[in-house]
């Protein structure tokens, strides 16, 4: 892609960047730059003094060539990624890598098109950077999502066994997210499962934050490794908090002032939506701080619950997205675990208090006392 | 039959725990209702109201953590009638048999009021499966609250609670269990009445002073 970019993309793979030039040339500034450096510094929650750091690494690096591919998806995180805030930010990025492959933008099309990933994974082997977007079938031999005639599971081990590194974005790449749902008919895994000696990142989200993957890309060129991550592959930079701990309704939360409907008076006034179902206090992800579309606002920022997107299975372990607590399995769709618990307890006061009339008028032995033996 | 003396059954950690242990639930199922369910109690955002009521119940979890814990210690070093074998009767024939005794009385089957010294065997294999309760709700507990910390020790020691629940699995669990624990405190107060009246053993008092009247040699 690289709108404008009059570069020549093929085994582009090694070539220094000349990004002054670059930079004049799309009428970007120094400071604007600059900016974006420390945008990222902060993103990746390093210290601004990292800005300098991050503009010479970006200054200094060699293309590294990324293929981005899509499987069961809905093509969310493109969109996401074509929105990306600050357009300088993500034409930056996009100029700073050689996407070679894409499917949804790029201008060749098929043979073509697979020649050109076919290429990279040739000549480029453990070098380039893979984008997965959306989740792989293993069901039937993978056959429920084919490209070019070959399936998904087939085309991953290939591309992402090869990379030097696959960044999972989205939920679905990462985890399955709703294509595994329940009952799941495709046997949709993530990259990590499908593909498991590869290096896997994952963003999920969904969509993911095009921060997080601008940001994301911005370590690897700046340090050369992927950034550090948690338990369940996510960057501790983007994952590594809780969304009720950076929550703008927080102090709501703590006081005790609670939306009880959508539209009361609590609602339009901002209080916690936790009663609404909010999934907040179970869920890891920067979108209180880094936010959505120009960082102009987020889901809870807007006055809707989190759904958990960025969580292993959000679409069956988060719902019902509007209550706070699932329903108890096998007891019909309105169960609650307070009517059950509150008929077990009333059950079994009446069983006891029944058993102790008929005790009461029973005539048992009349010895007193423990025995010993 | 009537040469009673007084026979110290229950020794001082075994009272002072099943009193910790009593407070600490009345406590966490008061403030876990609110916590599930909270109402809107505060005026303006400055005040606390779920922040005190999350930090009661948080404290409270450690005490009960604590005194279940030394609780189960105790099981290994106190009396004979605090030890663990009087929570699994189901090892040796006469515990089964005592077993099968008392829930003949129970169900209207027998009139032979059992006497146990300690507990009977069928309350302390009941209390085996309080104490599981007991650790199901520490152990969910403890784990939604290193949540707010998830690169801490806590968390990772905790880890593993997370493979075996998703994440609201684990609060419903945390939750449902409070309803096991409230059914057990009905029969267990029923039982102990019942006992009392029946055995006229002061089963009740003998939760507060540690002596139960016991007939038979010294
Ligand atoms: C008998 C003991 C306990 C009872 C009856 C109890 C009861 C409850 C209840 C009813 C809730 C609300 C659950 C919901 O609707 O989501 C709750 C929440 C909670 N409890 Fe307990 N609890 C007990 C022990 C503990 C212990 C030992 C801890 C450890 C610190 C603990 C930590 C928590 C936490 C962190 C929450 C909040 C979960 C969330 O953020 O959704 N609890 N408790
Ligand atoms: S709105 Fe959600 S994330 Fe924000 S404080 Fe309330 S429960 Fe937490």
């Amino acid at each position: 892609m690289g709108k404008g970019n009059d570069e020549d993309k093929a085994g582009s793979g090694e070539r220094m960047l000349d990004m002054p030039a670059i930079l004049e040339k799309r009428g970007i500034s120094r400071r604007d730059f600059m900016k974006f450096c420390t945008a990222m510094s902060a993103a990746l929650a390093l210290p601004v003094t990292f800005a300098p750091r991050i503009a010479r690494a970006l200054e200094e690096v060699k293309r590294p060539t990324l293929v981005w591919l899509e499987f069961q998806d809905c093509a969310g995180n493109t969109e996401a990624l074509l929105r990306a805030s600050n357009p300088t930010v993500a034409e930056l990025v996009l100029d700073v890598l050689s996407v070679d492959y894409h499917e949804t933008i790029m201008a060749a099309a098929g043979h073509q098109a697979e020649e050109a990933l076919a290429k990279v994974i040739k000549e480029q082997r453990g070098k380039y950077i893979a984008v997965v977007e959306g989740s792989i079938p293993l069901r039937d031999d993978g056959v429920y999502c084919c490209i070019g005639g070959r399936s998904a599971v087939d085309i991953a081990r290939e591309v992402c066994g090869n990379a030097f590194a696959t960044i999972a974005a989205g939920s679905c790449a990462a985890f399955g997210g709703i294509p595994a749902a329940a009952p799941n008919p495709t046997g949709a895994v993530g990259v990590k499962d499908a593909v498991p000696g590869a290096t896997v990142i994952n963003l999920p989200g969904c969509p993911l934050n095009p921060d997080n993957l601008t940001a994301t890309v911005v370590h690897f060129l700046t340090f050369g490794r992927l950034p550090s991550a948690d338990s369940l592959g996510r960057p501790l930079f983007a994952y590594g908090k809780r969304i009720h701990d950076a929550c703008e309704r927080r102090p709501h939360f703590d006081a005790g002032q609670y939306v009880e409907q959508w539209g009361d008076s609590a609602h339009r006034k901002g209080h916690c939506l936790y009663k609404m179902g909010c999934k907040g206090p179970e869920t890891f992800h920067n979108c209180p701080t880094q936010r959505y579309n120009e960082k102009t606002s987020w889901p809870v920022g807007a006055g809707h619950g989190c759904v958990g997107c960025s969580e292993p299975m959000f679409w069956d372990t988060m719902t019902p997205f509007y209550k706070r607590l699932p329903t108890v399995p096998g007891f019909g769709i309105e169960s609650t675990a307070d009517k059950i618990g509150a008929g077990l307890a009333v059950a079994t006061a009446a069983a006891f208090a029944a058993h102790g009339v008929v005790s009461a008028f029973r005539h048992d032995d009349k010895s007193r006392g423990g025995k010993e033996e | 039959m009537d040469n009673l003396h007084n026979k110290y059954v229950w020794e001082v950690p075994v009272r002072v725990t099943h009193w910790v242990n009593f407070l600490a639930i009345v406590i966490l199922s008061v403030t876990g209702v609110y916590i599930g369910s909270p109402k809107t109690l505060a005026l303006n955002p400055s005040q606390f109201v779920m922040g005190w009521v999350r930090f009661i119940h948080f404290v409270t979890g450690y005490v009960f953590a604590v005194s279940v814990i030394s609780r189960i210690y105790w099981a290994f070093v106190g009396n004979r009638y605090a030890e663990w074998r009087e929570f699994l009767p189901v090892l040796t024939a006469d515990g089964r048999r005592q077993m099968l005794e008392m829930f003949r009385y129970y169900t209207f089957i027998g009139k032979r009021v059992p006497h146990p010294v300690g507990h009977n065997a069928l309350a302390g294999i009941t209390y085996l499966l309080v104490f599981v309760l007991y650790l199901v709700m520490i152990l969910t507990g403890f784990a939604l609250y290193t949540e707010h910390a998830p690169q801490s020790f806590g968390h990772k020691a905790l880890g593993w609670m997370f493979l075996l629940f998703s994440n609201q699995g684990m609060r419903l669990t945390h939750h449902m269990t409070m309803w096991f624990l409230l059914a057990f405190a009905i029969h267990h107060v029923y039982s102990a009445w019942l006992m009392d009246v029946k055995e006229k053993g002061r089963v009740i008092s003998s939760i507060f002073s540690g002596y139960k009247p016991v007939s038979g040699k010294n």
